[in-house]
């Protein structure tokens, strides 16, 4: 193990050095650019063996990885923003195929107006393409995540597609102390892929088959099965990871502060840390608040969220997106996955940072007073600058 | 006359679900008579997705692997790429697609293949328009053609354009290899593909696919309509090795256009103005292909 002070985005290259990635497909976007430029340079150096595809777009990426991993390969790319939304086609193909593709994304708003700054709107509308999402707070989170990512998303159990995806900027450029666990300890963490249901030359067999309404809606049930798993698959590897490296992350939906909280506000990637200082703040002054993250948007952790709501009053969620027409995506999902409860928390919604706007302490501050002290439907759009008579 | 002797092994099964006298159902089949059984089929959104036949069957001997309509060259470089890191060296990539997901909405991952340089081969089986959803043109439906979206009414008389010179584009690619094969000509055809295999790098083959339905003729014309094509100069046959070009079958005096235009509903509605702008449309085209075989 070695400590480097790198940014998330060399984070993501390291990982997928560590992981003896076969092949890397990938198109350059901002602010995703330095992870494929950084395994770019570990191959030509040599301390990466690996295909690196130079492709003519992100569409063509991904193709690229799905395919090579249909044939059995460890595949790895990385994309953002537009880029991603340019492959939503080919994640429904991966999922669907079944292919355990790994793809690091950094957060980035969609245009227009044009904005290369930190937003969930990219991956959280991805969010029904059977990809499983990991939300990254820290560099040394995203690395870990990163090398987790790869033995879920091909383990026999799994087999699907896997995003890890970390905040434009406030990751994707800021350098942290990462601790950089040693070749020979992935190695035994993560060994070489099992060629298993994958493409068999010399064999009649076909991947990405057509089928007719007698049996489409059995394929999709196996991804809702596998999706199903996801969960406990994660939760041991996790747990062999922290027995490797002394790190656990705390699983889907990591917790501060909740056991005696009667408030707790849900956040997913950078803006956790910002909250946990506010949480801090307005415990000293006699508030008790707690925080719940959501490490894992698919699977969404249904379970964790119940059992954290059952003993809380009032729930907020901050989103860092918004569905138009409705409300933020993370607040629909754990309004879903609270519904059934016989004795349901108050929950607000609050959205805040689009666009890379700072998620500040006040920020979180005004949305935790907020919760403490209103109740409402609609989503309340944290320090909006609004014109005087207008929107 | 020396003959190339066809090989006997069948890795297209007969039990697949192509409409009859389908061509490109033949191409598939010589293609792979050509290729041998140590290769990997990625086939978009086409014809071929359905004529492949339905999960749990398939009806080739060699594995297939369906990809996105527009991604048959990233797929044929994904496929490459995992091969030689497999250490699978000896299994030929071949990539097998429709005109439409080749000259239209699968050209910029042509293009990026050819630009890589990937090791594998391209198949383009071209029935001249999206037949797999119902004729409606491509890039590569011929001028003067009837298809669902340019029909022929009071202010419409079929396509209006040319077609795509796909062959052109991929040359100024420089690709390793480039050959044009009809179904009509088995032996040209798998002597090229045989070619082809043997050489490394980007390889490109476009193959004529005559279509019953769509070209509106009856099912047991397509070996002569195919025949026609070539002997009309409308689909020359021909191939590019290191940029030079070869015409591999060169009539004494080609046959008028007429004949192979008629054959076919398609062009039914044709007048001899049209007819004559064809020919001298195919004439032009057929003089600067003898002409560019005249370069080194």
């Amino acid at each position: 193990m070695v400590e480097l002070v790198i940014s998330g985005n060399y984070a993501q290259s390291y990982a997928a050095k560590l992981a003896r990635v076969h092949v890397v497909s990938a198109y350059p976007i901002t602010p995703q650019t330095s992870i494929v430029e950084k395994l770019a340079e570990f191959v030509a150096s040599g301390e990466l063996h690996a295909e690196y595809i130079k492709v003519e777009s992100e569409h063509s990426a991904l193709q690229a990885c799905i395919s090579a991993s249909a044939l059995g390969a460890r595949t790895y790319t990385a994309t953002s923003s537009q880029g991603l939304l340019l492959m939503h086609e080919l994640l429904h193909w991966a999922a669907g195929a079944r292919t355990p593709v790994v793809m690091g994304v950094v957060n980035r708003a969609v245009a227009p107006p044009w904005s290369i700054w930190t937003d969930h709107t990219d991956t959280v509308a991805q969010r029904d393409t059977g990809w499983i999402q990991f939300y990254g707070e820290s560099n040394q989170e995203v690395l870990d995540t990163t090398l987790m990512a790869f033995r879920l998303a091909e383990h026999p159990e799994v087999r699907l597609p896997t995003m890890v995806t970390e905040d434009a900027f406030y990751l994707s450029h800021t350098v942290e102390p990462v601790d950089i666990p040693s070749q020979e300890e992935i190695d035994r963490f993560l060994p070489p892929r099992e060629r298993s249901a994958t493409l068999e030359v010399g064999t009649a067999m076909r991947l990405g088959s057509f089928t007719g309404p007698d049996l489409y809606m059995e394929f999709r049930h196996k991804i809702a099965a596998a999706m199903g798993r996801a969960r406990d698959v994660f939760l041991e590897i996790e747990d062999d990871y922290a027995r490797l490296t002394g790190r656990n992350h705390g699983g889907p939906l990591p917790t501060y502060k909740v056991d005696d909280a009667d408030t707790v506000l849900v956040t997913m990637g950078t803006a956790t840390t910002t909250a946990k200082g506010v949480v801090d703040a307005m415990r000293a002054d006699g508030h008790k608040v707690g925080l719940a993250k959501l490490r894992t948007f698919r699977p969404f952790p249904v379970q964790e969220l119940r059992e954290l709501a059952g003993g809380v009053d009032r729930i907020g969620v901050l989103d860092r997106s918004f569905t138009f027409g409705a409300a933020g995506a993370a607040f629909t999902e754990v309004a879903g996955a609270l519904y059934s409860l016989p004795q349901r928390p108050v929950l607000r919604d609050f959205v805040a940072g689009l666009g890379g706007r700072d998620i500040t302490a006040t920020t979180v501050r005004e949305a935790l007073l907020d919760l403490l002290t209103r109740d409402g439907p609609e989503a309340a759009w944290v320090e909006l600058k609004r014109r005087d008579g207008g929107d | 006359m020396a003959r190339l002797t066809i090989p006997a092994e069948e890795l297209v099964r007969s039990g697949h679900s192509a409409c009859p006298g389908c061509g490109a159902t033949l191409v598939m089949r010589y293609l792979l008579k050509g290729v041998g059984n140590r290769a990997i089929v990625t086939v978009p959104a086409c014809c071929w997705t359905v004529i492949g036949t339905p999960f749990p069957t398939t009806a080739l001997d060699v594995p297939m692997l369906d990809c996105a309509f527009e991604a048959t060259g990233a797929s044929i470089s994904g496929l490459r790429a995992a091969a030689d890191q497999l250490g699978l060296k000896d299994v030929t990539i071949v990539g097998f697609a429709g005109d439409g997901g080749t000259v239209d909405i699968g050209l910029q991952a042509l293009s990026g293949m050819l630009e890589r340089r990937t090791d594998g081969i391209y198949v383009m089986y071209d029935n001249e328009a999206y037949m797999n959803t119902g004729v409606q043109r491509s890039g590569a439906t011929p001028e003067g053609a009837w298809t669902t979206t340019t029909p022929v009414d009071e202010f419409s008389r079929g396509k209006l354009e040319p077609k795509k010179d796909i062959m052109a584009i991929v040359a100024a690619h420089r690709p390793a290899y480039a050959a044009t094969v009809n179904v009509a000509f088995p032996e040209d055809f798998v002597k090229k593909v045989q070619k082809a295999k043997a050489i490394k790098g980007p390889r490109f083959v476009h193959a004529l696919a005559p279509c019953p339905p769509g070209w509106r003729y009856s099912s047991e014309k397509t070996i002569e309509i195919g025949r026609l094509a070539t002997d009309t100069n409308m689909f020359p046959l021909y191939e590019i090795e290191d940029g030079v070009y070869r015409i591999t079958r060169k009539l004494g005096v080609a046959k008028p256009v007429r004949d192979y235009l008629k054959t076919q509903g398609r062009f039914a509605h044709l007048g001899e103005t049209e007819v004559a702008q064809i020919q001298a449309e195919v004439d032009a085209r057929w003089k600067r292909l003898l002409a560019l075989e005249t370069l080194v």
